[in-house]
């Protein structure tokens, strides 16, 4: 309601006509999100194939990840194992604890974790850097040396995300596993030869090719949301210049978040 | 210390990735690089009750292949599944599959006890003799009401 418009006809004639510029903005965004996606993936494929910014971009997105992701899954695979431990061997079945471990990090939290993980990492700096050539007029520059700055600062971004996430999702997975092996086996003493069994068991193809699909879906889209925030700072109605950038680093961060942890949801009540 | 270059420390980061994917779809997903080590039978249930496509087929407690789809047979309501079996575990045509539950509340699996007979099944050969799963609850509720002694 708004104080201030005390006529009806016109605080609703003034309502509605808020709620479709809302619309509107929200649809026209996420359009140009669409496009922005599809004309920065296709020219992934455009020739002279980019393999040396492409790995440039693989090694700053995933092997810089690669230590903080090991970390991670570690210490998220010994807190499962020591939880799961707990709730378990009130039941007397704490031979379930290798299945418990693995199925949920490998259906959910190897490949969210993971996500966040590199949204928080590389995510930010990506949105920051194309930011500081936005506003520092660089990509203007490419444009006028008629270099496709799309091709040149977009798709390599998004090609080294799409190999980079499963990668490292495998990985978070692997070492989650040896994590619960480390508190579940080695602290508690479940037996190891049924707590690998377990798993053996109990993981099937699904599971994994699910994980696997859930990381590449995330991977398309953090580094679309992340490259289109840095890439149009200056459209931002909050500030121009290092105020931009600031404010596109971290909406880049917080929609790609809030997006991942969305399409994670419907993505397994899809799988399931 | 030797400087590497960046595509080597890429190349070994996309080889650790890919080992870490190869474990978990071969060794954990099952993932079948040939798949042809296996035949299929199927057999006719009254009653699968929580039988699921990859429960365990076993015999004499050995797992020797798994379900592979469940379908309801329209024509005489009888639940088919369907069942590939390791190649090297010969069954005989008057095999008896039957459906057992691993503890009191553990996951159903298709127990298979090998019969006398000299033919052996097939590629999409049919097992006759089968016993449906233990409904427990209402072996339970017989119990509390008293109806099993009768």
């Amino acid at each position: 309601m708004n104080p201030e418009s005390v006529e009806g006809q016109g605080s609703l004639l003034r309502f509605i006509n808020w709620l479709g510029q809302i619309t509107i903005k929200i649809v026209s965004e996420l359009g140009a999100i669409a496009i922005f996606f599809v004309y920065g993936f296709t020219l992934i494929f455009s020739l002279p194939f980019q393999f040396r910014k492409i790995v440039q971009q693989i090694y700053f997105i995933g092997v810089k990840s690669f230590l903080i992701i090991s970390l991670i899954g570690l210490f998220t695979g010994m807190v499962l194992g020591l939880q799961g431990y707990y709730s378990l061997v009130k039941f007397g079945s704490e031979g379930m604890l290798g299945a418990a471990v693995a199925l949920s990090l490998i259906r959910e939290l190897g490949p969210v974790l993971t996500a966040l993980m590199i949204i928080g990492r590389a995510g930010s700096s990506i949105a920051a850097e194309i930011g500081i050539m936005r506003i520092s007029e660089q990509i203007d520059a490419l444009d006028t040396m008629d270099i496709n700055p799309m091709r040149y600062l977009v798709s390599p971004r998004i090609a080294a995300s799409i190999i980079s996430f499963p990668l490292l999702t495998a990985l978070f997975d692997v070492i989650g596993i040896l994590g619960g092996y480390l508190t579940g086996v080695l602290l508690l003493g479940v037996n190891s030869g049924i707590f690998f069994n377990r798993i053996y068991d109990s993981v099937v193809a699904k599971d994994i090719t699910g994980g696997f699909i859930k990381s590449l879906v995330f991977a398309l889209l953090v580094s679309t949301i992340c490259c289109y925030q840095g890439y149009f700072t200056h459209m931002r109605p909050g500030g121009y210049g290092a105020k931009g950038v600031s404010l596109a680093t971290t909406s880049a961060v917080v929609i790609s978040c809030v997006c991942v942890l969305v399409v994670d949801y419907v993505l397994t009540s899809f799988l399931l | 210390m030797k400087k590497y270059s960046q595509e080597t420390i890429v190349g070994i980061f996309v080889l650790i990735g890919l080992l870490c994917v190869a474990y978990l779809t071969i060794k954990l997903g099952k993932m079948e690089l040939l798949g042809g080590n296996y035949y299929h039978i199927s057999a006719a249930f009254d009653n699968v009750g929580g039988l699921k496509p990859d429960s365990s087929v076993q015999m004499a407690g050995v797992e020797i292949g798994r379900v592979q789809s469940i379908k309801l047979d329209t024509e005489n309501y009888m639940a088919v599944v369907r069942m590939k079996i390791k190649k090297n575990v010969p069954i005989q045509e008057d095999a008896i599959a039957s459906i057992k539950t691993s503890g009191l509340i553990g996951d159903k699996y298709v127990s298979i006890q090998p019969g006398g007979s000299d033919e052996l099944l097939g590629e999409g050969g049919v097992i006759t003799d089968t016993e449906s799963a233990v409904d427990i609850e209402s072996l339970i509720s017989k119990y509390v009401f008293g109806s099993v002694k009768k």
